[in-house]
C-alpha cells in the first residue's frame, strides 16, 4: 500500500514537473504524465473495449456492463486490473444488475496498455478516481488466481 | 387524431362488448369497435394507412407477449415485477390497457398461448397454464412444469417456444459462447472441434407440448448449428418451424488480421432459417455473408475472410439480414386487417444492434419480409421504425424503446413490446 502511495506521489510530483517546465523533454515513463496516458488509453479503448461497452462507456443493458456510474470501476484498482487480466466469467451481479457477456481476458496487453486504459476509463463519462499505473498491473499480473 | 375501426369476431359465447353489430350467418358476431391511434403513433414511423397506439406503458421489461382472443395481453418479463414475472393487461375498448393481474415467480423471455394453456419460460424451464374460456389464467400459483433442467450458462439463456398442430413444442437453447472459441471472445482463440457445446445447446429441441417434466433425454435436437435464436415462429402456411437467428460477434476484435472494423460491423449476417429435423445450420463453422450471398468458413475454423464454405451439411439461410441487427421474435401474419401484401409475410422484430461500431447502431425497428408461397420473396423493408427515438444509435443505451416481442391480435391489428420501458405497442391499418 505504501509503494502505491509513493507511486501515486511521484506521478503527482511528476505531473507538477511537466505543466511547470513544459520545454524540459518528456520523462521516459511517460505514464507519469496523467494526460498523455489518458490520450493513449483512450485508443487503446477504441480498439479493445468499445465495441461491447459503447463509445459512451454506458455498455449494453443486459449484456455488457457500463463503465460510469460502476462501483467495479471507481474502486479497487487491484479488481479492475485482474478482470481487465483475467476477464470475467461468473454469473454474479454488479450494481444490482445481472450482464450476460463473457468479458474476454486480454493478457497480451502490456502493463502501460492496461494502465492507460484504465486511467482513460477512470476519469472519462464522469468518472474521477485515481490513475492506474504499469507497476500496479504487473503487481496483479504477478499474482496467481486463486 | 385518427380512428380506426376494426372488425372483430367474437364467439356468441365470449362477446362483451358494448356496441355489437349483431351476429352474422356464421354465428359469430361482428363487432365494431373504435380503436384510436396515439395522436403522434406513439412515436412510431409507419407506412401510410397505418396508425399505432401505447396499450400500455411501464409492464416490466416487457420481452415476449401474447394476445389473447379476446383482445388482453400476457407479458413476460424478464425482471420481477413486485416478485412476479408474468404481467396481464387488461384492455378495454378503445385500445387501451392496464395490469390487472401479475403471476409467476420466474424472469424469462418466451410465453405463447396454444390449445387452452398459456406456455411460458424462465431461463431454465418451461411452464404451462391452464386457461378458462375467456382466456384467463385458472391457477396462477400452480403452473405445471412441461420441461425441465434445459442449459443456461449466462450467454444467450434465453429460452423461447413455438408450438405447431400435431402437438409438440419447440424451444430454442442458446449457446454458451460467442463461436466456440478455447476461450470465448478472446484474440486468436481457436474453435473447440467439435464445438462441445452442440450436445447440449445452439440449437432448436423438440418435445411434446402436454408431458410434464420432459428434460433433455425425453426430447430430440431437432435443429443444430444455430447460435442464438429468440424469435421462432411455426408457419402454418408451410407447416414448419422458422427461426431468426443472431450472428456471431467481434470479427474484427478477435480476427484483426482477417477483418477490419467496417467488415466485422456488417457481418455476419442475421439469418432466417426454415428448419426440420436434423436440420445444421453452421454455427460455429460457418457464418452468412450476405453481401456475398456466400456461407463462409469461420475464422475459429480455419477461414480468413475470404473463404467461402461448400460443406452441404451446412443449410442456406431464406433470407439473411445485416449484422448485429438482434432479431428479437418473427410472426408470419395470417390476419385480415392489414393489406393484402402482408398476408402470410413476416414480420421480424430488431432489437437493434451494440456490435456494430464505428458505424451508427442499426436496428430497433421491426421489419416486414414479403413471402411468396411459403419462402421469402422480394426485398425486407422497415414496417415500423422509430421506437429508440434518436436519429442516429451510436450507444445501445440511449435508445428509449427496443421492439422485442410481436404478437397478434384476434381483430388483426400487430402488437409489438419493448423490453427497456415496457411499452406494449398496437399497429393498425385504417381499412381496406
Amino acid at each position: 500500500m505504501k509503494k502505491v502511495f509513493l507511486i501515486t506521489a511521484l506521478s503527482v510530483t511528476a505531473l507538477l514537473c511537466v505543466v511547470a517546465q513544459v520545454k524540459k523533454p518528456q520523462p521516459k515513463v511517460a505514464v507519469n504524465n496523467p494526460a498523455a496516458s489518458i490520450e493513449r488509453g483512450k485508443a487503446v479503448y477504441q480498439k479493445e473495449c468499445l465495441s461491447c461497452h459503447q463509445a459512451d462507456g454506458g455498455g449494453v443493458p443486459h449484456l455488457n456492463p457500463p463503465l460510469y456510474e460502476s462501483t467495479n470501476v471507481v474502486g479497487d484498482k487491484k479488481k479492475i486490473i485482474a478482470v481487465v487480466l483475467r476477464g470475467m466469467t461468473d454469473r454474479v451481479p454488479i450494481d444490482g444488475e445481472y450482464y450476460s457477456n463473457n468479458m474476454a481476458p486480454h493478457p497480451e496487453l502490456t502493463n502501460v496498455q492496461i494502465a492507460d486504459v484504465l486511467t482513460f476509463i477512470r476519469a472519462s463519462w464522469g468518472n474521477k478516481a485515481s490513475i492506474v499505473t504499469p507497476a500496479e498491473v504487473q503487481a496483479v499480473r504477478g499474482v496467481k488466481k486463486k | 387524431m385518427k380512428m380506426y375501426v376494426t372488425s372483430v369476431l367474437l364467439l356468441a359465447a365470449t362477446a362483451s362488448f358494448a356496441n355489437c353489430s349483431g351476429g352474422d350467418s356464421t354465428k359469430a358476431m361482428k363487432t365494431n369497435t373504435a380503436i384510436i391511434a396515439d395522436a403522434d403513433n406513439a412515436g412510431l414511423k409507419l407506412p401510410s394507412g397505418f396508425g399505432a397506439l401505447k396499450v400500455a406503458e411501464n409492464v416490466g421489461r416487457a420481452r415476449h407477449l401474447t394476445v389473447t382472443p379476446q383482445g388482453n395481453v400476457y407479458v413476460k418479463s424478464s425482471k420481477l415485477v413486485d416478485g412476479k414475472g408474468i404481467l396481464e393487461v387488461k384492455v378495454n375498448a378503445s385500445g387501451k390497457g392496464e395490469v390487472v393481474k401479475s403471476f409467476g415467480t420466474f424472469t424469462g423471455t418466451g410465453i405463447t398461448i396454444k390449445n387452452g394453456y398459456l406456455y411460458a419460460c424462465s431461463d431454465e424451464q418451461v411452464f404451462r397454464y391452464k386457461l378458462d374460456a375467456n382466456n384467463g389464467v385458472i391457477n396462477a400459483d400452480a403452473p405445471e412444469v412441461v420441461i425441465t433442467g434445459l442449459i443456461n450458462r449466462r450467454q444467450h439463456e434465453n429460452k423461447t417456444v413455438a408450438l405447431d398442430d400435431a402437438g409438440n413444442i419447440y424451444v430454442n437453447i442458446g449457446a454458451f459462447s460467442n463461436s466456440c472459441q478455447e476461450k470465448d471472445r478472446s484474440n486468436g482463440s481457436k474453435g473447440m472441434m467439435p464445438c462441445p457445446v452442440l450436445d447440449s445447446a445452439g440449437g432448436i429441441w423438440k418435445f411434446k407440448a402436454d408431458k410434464l417434466n420432459q428434460t433433455y433425454g425425453d426430447g430430440v435436437r431437432y435443429a443444430t448449428g444455430l447460435r442464438n435464436v429468440v424469435g421462432l415462429h411455426w408457419n402454418t402456411q408451410t407447416n414448419s418451424l422458422f427461426v431468426m437467428q443472431h450472428g456471431r460477434d467481434q470479427l474484427y476484435q478477435n480476427w484483426p488480421q482477417f477483418y477490419d472494423s467496417l467488415a466485422s460491423a456488417e457481418l455476419p449476417s442475421e439469418c432466417m432459417f426454415e428448419v426440420k429435423q436434423g436440420s445444421n445450420c453452421g454455427w460455429p463453422y460457418t457464418y452468412y455473408n450476405h453481401l456475398l450471398g456466400k456461407k463462409m468458413v469461420a475464422p475459429e475454423y480455419g477461414g480468413d475472410g475470404k473463404k467461402v464454405s461448400e460443406d452441404p451439411a451446412f443449410q442456406n439461410p431464406a433470407a439473411a439480414y445485416p449484422g448485429h441487427m438482434a432479431p428479437n421474435d418473427i410472426l408470419f401474419y395470417t390476419g385480415n386487417q392489414f393489406p393484402e401484401k402482408y398476408k402470410n409475410g413476416a414480420f421480424i422484430a430488431f432489437h437493434g444492434s451494440w456490435n456494430r461500431a464505428p458505424l451508427p447502431q442499426k436496428g430497433y425497428f421491426v421489419v416486414f419480409q414479403p413471402f411468396k408461397n411459403g419462402k421469402p420473396s422480394g426485398d425486407w423493408e422497415i414496417f415500423a421504425d422509430g421506437f429508440s427515438g434518436k436519429e442516429v444509435v451510436t450507444s445501445t443505451r440511449s435508445a428509449e424503446h427496443r421492439p422485442c416481442g410481436l404478437s397478434q391480435g384476434p381483430d388483426g391489428s400487430l402488437y409489438v413490446s419493448d423490453d427497456s420501458k415496457g411499452t406494449i405497442y398496437r399497429i393498425l391499418h385504417s381499412g381496406k
